[in-house]
């Protein structure tokens, strides 16, 4: 139970992923590679900390996206569990 | 950034830390207090979005969080309401600490998915659990400052009754196009005549819309107050796509 109530979700992972792609990622959708199903970014479970950002697919926990921060002056962005991003060109 | 240009809030940009200088400390409830900020060479935000806040430490280690805006975009400053988390380590200075004339480090606005302007229309449900009512009130504001008449409706989830936030704001703006209810899941007082108990099938059906009127929903808490009423919101026939949620963490 504790571990479901510090769940976050994307909306809280929007400024590391606005640091890394420079634009608004909340409102993207991304095929889960694992059940196929497509969720708006902001609607992924994130169960990153401090040290970064992790994001599991709400329907089959596939983790979808992971983002370590803490590697000095790099990003290290493993995106292997999106099967397709679709990003809004202009504002949502 | 030269002067003279106007950032468009959702072109692509990098986030700049800015200092923030605390204007005014508003307590809400005994655990919720609103921090109105002036931020430097703010861009504007959309309702719904958030800020990051940023504590650094003397030693260097750094703490941040994201925080709900409360304020609607009609106004330049920008207010944070935020619930103080007993063993947490960014709220309690924000809410104990921090007083008018601090400074404190943001970065925002972000999220363009949990957002609604005016000209999205409504109607417009609105389900909130605990603290999860701040990005809902930026809505609210929102609609009030445009004049808008879109009807929408409040369903607002507390454990008690001194833990509703902003309820005397929103008895002022209730209206016939405006419901707002309140159901108190702990420690009702005997005279308390309105719900108490979870939010559950029935309520949903008795204070929102049918899917039918296809509202867009906005659902806001803890993560099981999210999960179960996105879920009943579903099975009652609405477009999953037209149900936004958003997750409350007590990440302190």
């Amino acid at each position: 139970m504790q571990t479901e109530e510090m769940r976050l979700d994307g909306n809280a992972a929007g400024g590391v992923l606005r640091d890394i792609f420079a634009r608004d990622m909340t409102a993207a959708l991304a095929t889960c590679i694992g059940c196929e199903r497509t969720s708006p970014v902001g609607t992924l479970l994130d169960y990153g900390g401090d040290m970064g950002v992790i994001l599991r697919c709400p329907t089959c926990d596939t983790v979808m996206l992971r983002v370590v921060v803490s590697t000095p002056g790099w990003f290290r962005v493993d995106a292997s569990g999106i099967a397709l991003l679709l990003i809004p060109s202009q504002g949502a | 950034m030269s002067s003279g240009i106007k950032a468009i809030p959702d072109a692509p940009q990098r986030l700049e830390w800015r200092v923030a200088r605390v204007v005014e400390v508003r307590r809400d409830t005994p655990t919720a207090h609103t921090l109105v900020l002036n931020v430097p060479g703010w861009p504007g935000h959309r309702a719904g979005q958030h800020v990051d806040v940023r504590l650094v430490a003397d030693d260097g280690y750094q703490a941040q969080r994201s925080y709900s805006i409360a304020s609607p975009p009609e106004e330049p400053t920008v207010a944070l309401t935020v619930e103080r988390i007993g063993d947490g380590e960014v709220s309690p200075y924000l809410t104990d600490v921090l007083h008018a004339g601090d400074g404190v480090e943001v970065r925002g606005p972000i999220g363009g998915y949990f957002v609604w302007d005016i000209a999205q229309g409504g109607p417009l449900f609105l389900v909130a659990g605990g603290s999860g009512v701040v990005p809902l009130m930026a809505m609210l504001r929102h609609r009030a400052c445009a004049g808008s008449r879109v009807p929408a409706r409040l369903l607002y989830s507390t454990r008690t009754l001194d833990g509703i936030i902003y309820r005397d704001e929103l008895a002022r703006l209730a209206s016939p196009e405006l419901g707002v209810t309140y159901t108190v899941t702990r420690d009702a007082p005997a005279s308390w005549t309105g719900y108490r108990r979870r939010i559950d099938r029935a309520m949903l059906e008795e204070v929102g819309w049918s899917a039918a009127d296809a509202p867009r929903v906005y659902v806001c808490g803890p993560t099981p107050l999210v999960e179960s009423v996105a879920t009943l919101l579903v099975e009652l026939g609405h477009d999953p796509m037209r149900v936004k949620t958003e997750r409350f963490g007590p990440t302190g």
